[in-house]
């Protein structure tokens, strides 16, 4: 019982903090333009690391899963609505796994 | 009410809150829809493990954070110290450090810290992304608040759903919902692959990196947590040595 509100509490604690503090405190900071652009690539970075492996053990099995990114990377080449391309790989996933 | 403020400072109309908050929730949805199973899983997965009903509401509640969640609970009912379950949790989670640093360069300027800590509280991977690939250089305080609501919303019921309506979604539906976040990721990256080299470099190296990092057997000891945060800094700053004014300069 306790043993869950520790947890908990540092659990809570311990997510925010890094949500927080460079929000609050870099907000309105004038930075050096290295660390500007640094900041404009974070998002692309991050986005290539989330992607890849990752997705390519999303749905239990390889061939599913390089079906389901191809039909994303496909809609989402032609600049699609990204709940379209969501929907497209999910799609593609299912089809494939229920038909091959 | 500090928002408010901090509109009406600018001179923006107070109609463009509803309409800038609308359009979070929109952005928001390929989110809710990646959340909704997730937060079922995790539920489930829970309940599974005989973590009381309470404890993983309250989780979903004030952790907001999916692998970290599912982490959690696993280290809970394999009995490790309290202790070790945060430090685990803090490791994995730092890579929102990166992301809310990044953020914090798009935010109107002058927003107050106490709606900044409101707002920051809703980072996550997928907020996160979508929020920074919108084109509007400046990012309304509303429309952050609208998305973040959102994915909050989609995960707690998520969570809701997977305690108590027990069996979860088919087996062929759970597996195929498996790529929507994914999906999205995709989604908002290649559009901006088109438009800028830069960002193709930084992203395909990301890739690289995170590639090995994940398959070479000198780096099985790094925790997902580390290896996203490694690669991320590294294909960051490959970036900005590369293109020290920013990523849209070569356009």
């Amino acid at each position: 019982m306790s043993k869950f509100f520790i947890v908990l509490i540092g659990m809570s604690v311990l997510t925010y903090l890094p949500r927080m503090l460079p929000m609050v405190v870099l907000k309105d900071l004038k930075l050096p333009p290295f660390f500007k652009s640094f900041f404009e690539f974070i998002p692309f970075a991050a986005l290539g690391a989330l992607i890849f492996p990752g997705i390519i053990s999303s749905t239990g099995d390889e061939k599913s899963a390089v079906m389901g990114t191809l039909i994303s990377v496909v809609l989402a080449f032609f600049r699609v609505n990204v709940v379209i391309v969501v929907l497209g790989g999910i799609l593609g996933v299912y089809l494939y796994q229920t038909l091959m | 009410m500090d928002n408010n403020a901090a509109i009406k400072e600018r001179g923006l109309p107070i109609i463009d809150k509803k309409s800038y908050l609308l359009q979070g929730v929109k952005s928001g949805i390929p989110i809710a829809i990646g959340y909704i199973p997730i937060g079922m899983a995790f539920g489930l997965l829970a309940k599974s493990l005989a973590i009381p009903n309470y404890v993983s509401i309250l989780m979903s509640l004030t952790v907001f954070a999916g692998a970290s969640q599912f982490m959690a609970v696993n280290l809970i009912s394999i009995g490790t110290p309290s202790f070790e379950i945060v430090l685990a949790v803090f490791i994995l989670n730092l890579r929102h450090f990166l992301m809310s640093a990044s953020i914090s360069q798009r935010i109107m300027k002058g927003l107050s810290k106490k709606w900044m800590s409101i707002l920051s509280f809703g980072i996550t991977d997928e907020t996160f992304t979508v929020a920074s690939l919108r084109e509007d250089r400046e990012l309304n305080p509303m429309f952050l608040f609208g998305l973040n609501s959102i994915a909050f919303a989609a995960w707690n019921l998520g969570t809701i759903a997977g305690i108590f309506v027990a069996s979860g979604l088919p087996e062929s539906i759970k597996s195929s919902m498996g790529i929507a976040l994914y999906s999205m990721f995709i989604g908002l990256l290649v559009p901006s692959l088109r438009k800028s080299m830069s960002v193709c470099i930084v992203a395909v190296l990301s890739m690289l990196i995170h590639t090995l990092l994940h398959y070479l057997p000198i780096f099985s000891g790094l925790s997902s947590g580390w290896s996203i945060i490694i690669t991320t800094i590294i294909a960051s700053t490959a970036g900005a040595l590369l293109y020290p004014k920013g990523v849209y300069t070569n356009e």
